[in-house]
């Protein structure tokens, strides 16, 4: 079945109909479902507190927290990650949350930038992120970022890897249906960073590109590379109107 | 490790070592190289019964007043919730003493031990394991009268937790 | 950082059952996974847990490899009285946390 609509799909497959697009929640089971809704159960809400704790914390050679120039993050940061990736006029392109918080630790508090995928970075994105939680996914496409939006789609869409699949195969033409016994999802970045249970940790959604991009038996980018920031723009439009669910809990 | 995983090996698997080295020999001469890296002997329907004597005794184990509730089937063996309860007054006279968990087909077959006592007021607790393969799970709950009562369930895992792959 | 979420009802009747709910950061390494590389990472895990409530233990647990990375319990205790619900962590290479809240029973 996954074979036969492979072999027939054409160049650009179809992308879903807005009204027919789904989270990955959907399709969860009740336990994993309840996990992510219960705030005191839910595995990411560790990270999130981790996350308080280090927005509150002054660092850097100008001795400075988040706080001092954002205030009250449930304030300040409402609405921000549902915007995010965004355009930064200093990059000359857009960037993603991790990137922005990184921006910031250099430029504004004189610190060094936290490690991708490491703890700490991790638990500010998800603390900033769930600020967003419940917010619709919006993310702004105009003449500067539509050229980096058009890259993200030309990345979904091509084939790549040893298997010479594309993103969209899966995830346009064939969500719903199952590969090695567990449902495809549309594959919508509504709660990054989540908690995977097959990690047993938090991780972002580079994290999860890389993991996808090995199992498609092709070569991952570097962390950080401006490839995943153009798929996640792609994603983050792909998504829009769908609600930010940060810290999510997924299989 | 600690003198209780030590002693664990020995009670429930005394011929472990001779185990491995047979199922190997039969498996083509490989080298006691081979025998090292491919790790610890699994638990097994016999090992399983082997822990849950260590908590029963001689005592009858029945079927009944526990429920063992799990997600029938599992999208990531690496977190289960699960949840046992039991149908208890848990009053000072009649309560659940502890309740222990046990596995078939993970490196061993304990879960978990947990003790309550009256001052809980429902005997029902609730926590998140990690299965290796579809298997049998079996919940014993040990009441103040010295009775044993267990439920189990079958369970379909379609990913493996613990013994597959490295970290990222 | 050890960071624990609890979740306990700030207030309850006398005689009440109230659950409470803990979840604990901690990667519970079996001991039976290899890295890259191919070697065997030694078992890490939280092996006793214990809820006292005045002092008084109302709820103790024994962990095995097989309970999930960032421990959580959800279980249930009669409120009695105000006072102080302390929950003690213990496990390999000598981890050791505990968390403690208060509650109102009137």
């Amino acid at each position: 079945m996954v074979v036969a609509a492979l072999l027939g799909t054409a160049a650009i497959a179809a992308e879903i109909p807005l009204s027919e697009r789904k989270s990955g929640y959907d399709l969860m089971g009740r336990e994993t479902r309840a996990m992510q809704d219960d705030d005191t159960a839910n595995p990411g809400m560790l990270w999130v507190l981790d996350g308080e704790a280090l927005w509150n914390r002054k660092a850097g050679a100008a001795d400075k927290s988040c706080t001092d120039c954002h205030g009250d993050a449930q304030a300040s940061m409402k609405g921000v990650a549902a915007r995010y990736p965004a355009f930064d006029a200093a990059r000359k392109r857009p960037i993603d949350l991790e990137q922005r918080i990184n921006a910031c630790r250099t430029d504004r508090q004189n610190a060094t930038p936290l490690p991708f995928e490491g703890k700490e970075l991790l638990a500010l994105s998800a603390y900033v992120a769930r600020q967003s939680r419940g917010l619709p996914i919006d993310v702004a496409i105009d003449e500067r970022t539509k050229p980096f939006l058009d890259s993200g789609r030309e990345l979904f869409t091509a084939r790549q890897g040893q298997l010479n699949l594309s993103c969209a195969q899966c995830h346009d033409d064939n969500w719903g249906q199952k590969l090695a016994g567990a449902p495809v999802p549309q594959g919508h970045a509504t709660g990054y960073p989540l908690y995977r249970l097959e990690w047993q940790t938090l991780g972002s959604l580079q994290r999860r590109l890389r993991n996808c991009i090995v199992g498609m038996r092709a070569e991952p980018y570097a962390f950080g590379a401006p490839e995943y920031v153009d798929l996640e723009l792609y994603l983050m439009w792909r998504a829009r109107g769908m609600k930010m669910e940060t810290p999510a809990v997924r299989p | 490790m600690s003198d209780k995983d030590h002693m664990n090996d020995e009670e429930q698997l005394p011929n472990a070592p001779r185990r491995r080295f047979l199922i190997h020999a039969v498996a083509g001469g490989i080298g006691l190289a081979a025998i090292a890296a491919t790790g610890p002997a699994r638990a097994t329907p016999a090992t399983m019964r082997a822990a849950m004597k260590n908590v029963v005794g001689e005592a009858s184990l029945r079927k009944g007043k526990v429920t063992l509730d799990l997600p029938p089937l599992i999208e990531n063996g690496n977190t289960v919730p699960l949840t046992v309860s039991v149908d208890s007054p848990m009053t000072a006279a009649d309560h659940v003493k502890a309740i222990h968990v046990f596995n078939e087909k993970n490196p061993q077959p304990n879960v978990v031990s947990i003790r309550l006592g009256p001052r809980a007021g429902k005997a029902s607790v609730a926590t998140r394991i990690r299965l290796a393969d579809s298997q049998k799970i079996i919940a014993v709950a040990e009441m103040s009268d010295g009775s044993f009562w267990s439920d189990e369930v079958e369970v379909v895992v379609t990913l493996a937790a613990c013994l597959e792959g490295s970290v990222p | 950082m050890t960071r624990a979420l609890i979740n306990v009802p700030a207030k309850a009747k006398r005689g009440e059952v109230i659950e409470i709910k803990t979840l604990i950061s901690h990667p519970m390494e079996p001991g039976y996974r290899a890295d890259n590389t191919g070697v065997l990472m030694p078992r890490d895990i939280i092996t006793d847990f214990i809820c006292k409530y005045n002092d008084e233990e109302i709820f103790r647990a024994e962990l095995f490899p097989a309970i999930a990375a960032n421990p959580f319990f959800l279980f249930s205790t009669i409120a009695t009285e105000s006072g102080t619900i302390t929950f003690e962590w213990t496990g390999d290479n000598g981890f050791s946390a505990a968390e403690s809240v208060t509650i109102t029973v009137e």
